[in-house]
């Protein structure tokens, strides 16, 4: 393991723990992206890492080392910081040369990092520029050129593309995700958005309340989440009051639990028009929501409420029809962990009682 | 400041509907009473010093600002504030430092005490310097013995200057850093840098301006000094005279000419003072206005981060 | 690991602490409480005697009123100023919006001796007061003028962030529910600038009661009548009476004391609610 974290403690003065017994590990290589809702705790975790914050108690180790008493200065760590925190007094060769000349590396050795950080950027050219004359995409490439100038071995970054404006944003997280893989720099990202995380990182660490809900891959945190928090928060999702009453389901869960569904595991159509009509049962459409790629269906049934994805080569819906529903698959809330369960009718087309 | 004010100003007033804005003519009336109790209490005052200070002629000015007692007493003011602003600048960066880059308890405490200097009044100033070291005082007898002089003489002089000036270049500082943030230190901390490089490197170009107006607004206090100085000093001519207690004894001998043209090199330098004001505003909304037009979203982030 | 909580990131806060309390506590601290000190070592009825005769009751009533009454002028010019600063365009505005800063930076000495020779009676205005039996210098007038020269710009620059930070949109919102400008004005601008005003006054206020070099050139400092407490305690000074100079300074440094928390408290007030809103 390049980074290893073990049972990390924070608390701001006399407050609810910022983070909270947390930890992980992460492999040389990687692209993580920490993941939570705001105030979570992920820039704590950030900051200690950093330097910038003492744990209260736990262990940061790199490389096997314990780095808990090292200053910033001494950690080799990159750091690009939320709203940049460029030098404002220095043009953008200063500000990324700075790490190099307090390393007392020689002038040519210097200039010649800086040209190649700065074409690596897309900056060339504008290093006479001071961060006021630059735009908001430009200043982050600069800080990220700042960061890796003095090339450290693990490279953090506080909400990078938070400043930012959404269009530009979307290039830029694609632009540092080739450039972060081409680079085989270890690094940790912070973001509130989950397109984002899923996006752009490897693997995922989502946090809330301080604590480590979940590790994994995008993909496996998506499909199989352990915790009805991350459960609720990765993707687009509705929490059933009655889940006991859908079809298929009745006996599956217990009566007063919850359960999550999402809307792409949910089929909403005409007769004939689903893959296991005996699964499914009737239902009126509530409200149409046009998704641009698919339609999304509010349909209501038997004390639920659910969304489900359509295409849009179907025949089209209106307000108030019936129609037949099928959910595909749940994730039941059992206390503190979630279990995902599938229709069980649709493994069974014969039922018993035919 | 007055560059903020114009950009707030709607190009033409008069191009707004009626009854949003005052009406022009009440417009016309406020701004007519607001200049004539400026020029009553202000602007009259200011430029009458100039007039009596050539009322007797060119002649008479030059003699009044170059006779020995006028020189040296403009050279105990210069020395005074060499030392008094230097000492005090020092403590502001400390003290900004401290404030600004770190929590502890009794934070806002020490605020309070960092501004008590200027809610004591100048005689009681200089007086506590006298409860100290003068004859009769704490360390009077102390000092007596060791025939070391402070009252009435240029250490007290000085001491009270330092007193009366003490919260100047601190109060500066102190909101301007809070608005910088630590940000820029924390970059610098993982970019390597020692706390030496940071400050010199990173802090120090951030605030050279607020420090530099900080620094001047010190300066003008230290050489303008009345009521703290005539306490402590002992108003001997040619050797504890300041400039401004030259004035009062100018004054007092009804040589009224020559005390206006003495008090008009103060006015210069209150003047310069104001221009310096000026120009360190002009650059800092300048620069403000450029971080802040092409990325609105960093702005309000930045206001947050502020909080 | 021991000590975590206190370790701190940025480097330097024991030097610049220490610097600043050491430093503080030698200049500051030290000689005020040179002032308790002395005062501790008077008898209760000496103390009560030195600050209870007549004629240092008259200066602190002079003090006190003419401070008073210039503050309050103030209070009614100084928005207005600042207003006018703010929101209207006319030729020399930037020059007129430094000069507002002159008395802070004119030595006060200065400012006193042009105050006495314009509103002396042979002066620019007081040549013309003087028919009208209008007597300014070597009267509590001349104090009151001096004193408004000095507390000014206290009051134009605490109320003048404001106005520029008041939305014009919350007055245009004003317009549309059907208010007209005065109504405008009194119920939605006036409102905003009150908690600057209050710390403006007090500021102005507290420093018209020590001020001392701008007032004695033009108070005339005839005892009972224009003699200002700060001039008192000069006077007992020069006649060695320390411990009458030392009781006055004492109930003026606990005035200030108070003037300076009650400012620090407006001002905390009106951060606070800018923070809720």
């Amino acid at each position: 393991m390049h980074i290893e974290v073990k049972r990390l403690n924070k608390t701001f003065g006399a407050g609810t723990p910022a983070v909270d017994d947390v930890s992980f590990g992460i492999a040389r290589g990687r692209l993580i992206g920490l993941l939570g809702p705001s105030g979570g705790g992920k820039s704590t975790l950030l900051r200690m890492l950093a330097g910038l914050e003492y744990p209260d108690s736990g262990e940061i180790r790199i490389n096997g080392q314990r780095v808990n008493e090292l200053a910033p200065q001494q950690r080799g760590i990159g750091f690009v910081f939320q709203h940049y925190a460029l030098f404002r007094h220095m043009n953008v060769y200063d500000n990324i040369a700075f790490g190099l000349t307090i390393k007392k590396e020689k002038k040519t050795v210097i200039a010649a990092r800086v040209r190649e950080l700065l074409a690596l950027t897309g900056l060339s050219g504008l290093e006479k520029r001071y961060p006021n004359q630059l735009s908001g995409g430009q200043r982050q490439r600069v800080a990220f050129a700042r960061a890796l100038a003095p090339r450290p071995e693990l490279l953090l970054l506080d909400e990078p593309f938070a400043a930012i404006d959404a269009k530009v944003r979307k290039e830029l997280r694609t632009w540092l995700k080739q450039l972060i893989s081409q680079l085989g720099i270890t690094s940790i990202f912070v973001t509130h958005d989950q397109d984002e995380a899923v996006e752009v990182a490897d693997e995922m660490l989502i946090l809330q309340r301080g604590r480590l809900e979940q590790q994994g891959a995008p993909q496996t945190v998506y499909e199989r989440p352990q915790t009805p928090f991350v459960a609720s928060f990765i993707g687009h999702s509705r929490t059933l009051e009655a889940p006991q009453r859908l079809r298929g389901f009745d006996g599956a869960v217990t009566a007063g639990g919850s359960a999550i569904v999402r809307p792409e595991f949910v089929e909403a159509g005409l007769e004939g028009e689903l893959s296991h009509p005996s699964a499914s049962e009737p239902g009126t459409v509530r409200h149409l929501f046009f998704r641009g790629t698919h339609l999304e269906v509010e349909v209501e049934l038997d004390g639920n409420r659910l969304l489900a994805n359509r295409p849009l080569d179907r025949p089209p819906l209106q307000v108030g029809d019936c129609v037949q529903v099928l959910v595909h698959r749940l994730y039941v809330v059992e206390g503190e962990t979630v279990r995902l369960l599938d229709n069980p009718l649709k493994h069974d087309p014969f039922p018993v009682h035919i | 400041m007055a560059g903020m004010i114009t950009a707030h100003l709607s190009p033409e007033g008069s191009a707004r509907p009626r009854h949003i804005d005052e009406s022009p003519l009440a417009r016309r009336l406020l701004i007519g009473l607001a200049l004539l109790f400026l020029a009553l209490v202000v602007f009259i005052p200011l430029v009458s010093i100039f007039i009596e200070a050539f009322r007797k002629g060119l002649a008479l000015y030059g003699a009044a600002i170059t006779e020995p007692y006028a020189l040296s007493a403009l050279r105990l003011t210069l020395l005074t504030a060499a030392i008094a602003v230097p000492l005090n600048t020092l403590f502001g960066l400390a003290a900004a430092w401290a404030i600004t880059k770190f929590r502890f308890r009794g934070k806002n405490v020490l605020i309070t005490l960092i501004d008590l200097p200027f809610a004591v009044s100048p005689i009681i100033s200089g007086l506590i310097f006298v409860l100290l070291f003068g004859a009769q005082g704490f360390f009077g007898p102390w000092l007596d013995e060791r025939g070391i002089q402070i009252i009435f003489a240029l250490p007290g002089i000085v001491l009270a200057t330092v007193f009366v000036t003490f919260p100047f270049v601190a109060r500066e500082l102190i909101p301007l850093m809070q608005s910088q943030g630590s940000q820029e230190e924390e970059a610098a901390a993982t970019l390597g840098a020692s706390g030496w490089q940071m400050f010199r490197r990173v802090t120090l170009p951030n605030i050279k301006w607020g420090l530099f107006y900080g620094m001047i607004l010190c300066n003008a206090r230290a050489t303008g000094e009345f009521g703290a100085v005539s306490v402590v000093s002992g108003h001997i001519r040619g050797q504890t005279n300041t400039l401004p207690l030259h004035i009062e004894i100018l004054y007092n001998e009804y040589q009224f000419s020559a005390s206006f043209a003495v008090a008009s090199l103060l006015v210069l330098l209150a003047l310069v003072t104001l221009l310096a004001k000026s120009a360190v505003e002009w650059r800092t909304s300048r620069a403000m206005a450029a971080t802040q037009q092409p990325d609105p979203l960093a702005r309000e982030g930045g206001a947050n981060h502020a909080h | 690991m021991k000590g975590s909580k206190s370790r701190r990131v940025l480097p330097g806060f024991g030097l610049s602490m220490g610097v600043v309390i050491f430093y503080l506590g030698l200049v500051v601290l030290l000689p005020i409480a040179g002032v308790f000190i002395k005062t501790a070592g008077m008898s209760l009825s000496d103390f009560w005697a030195a600050v209870s005769n007549p004629r240092v009751l008259a200066s602190y009533r002079i003090s006190f009123l003419t401070a008073f009454v210039a503050a309050a002028v103030n209070l009614i010019f100084g928005p207005l100023i600042a207003w006018v600063l703010v929101r209207y365009r006319f030729p020399g505005k930037k020059v007129i919006d430094s000069l507002v800063d002159l008395p802070f930076a004119l030595p006060t000495a200065v400012a006193g001796i042009a105050l006495t020779s314009i509103y002396a009676p042979s002066g620019w205005i007081g040549q013309w007061l003087a028919p009208l039996g209008i007597k300014v210098a070597y009267t509590p007038l001349g104090i009151m003028i001096a004193l408004i020269f000095i507390g000014l710009p206290f009051i134009v620059r605490t109320v003048q962030p404001v106005i520029q930070e008041l939305e014009r949109e919350t007055e245009e919102a004003a317009v549309m529910l059907g208010a007209y400008r005065l109504r405008t004005l009194r119920r939605v601008v006036v409102p905003e600038l009150v908690p600057a005003m209050l710390t403006g006054f007090a500021m102005a206020f507290a420093r018209g009661i020590g001020e001392y070099g701008s007032v004695v050139f033009i108070s005339g400092n005839m005892p009972m009548r224009t003699e200002i407490a700060p001039l008192l305690i000069r006077t007992k000074l020069e006649q060695y009476d320390y411990a009458g100079a030392t009781a006055i300074a004492m109930v003026m440094l606990i005035i200030s004391f108070a003037m300076l928390l009650a400012i620090n408290y407006l001002q905390w007030r009106a951060s606070r609610r800018v923070v809720m809103e």
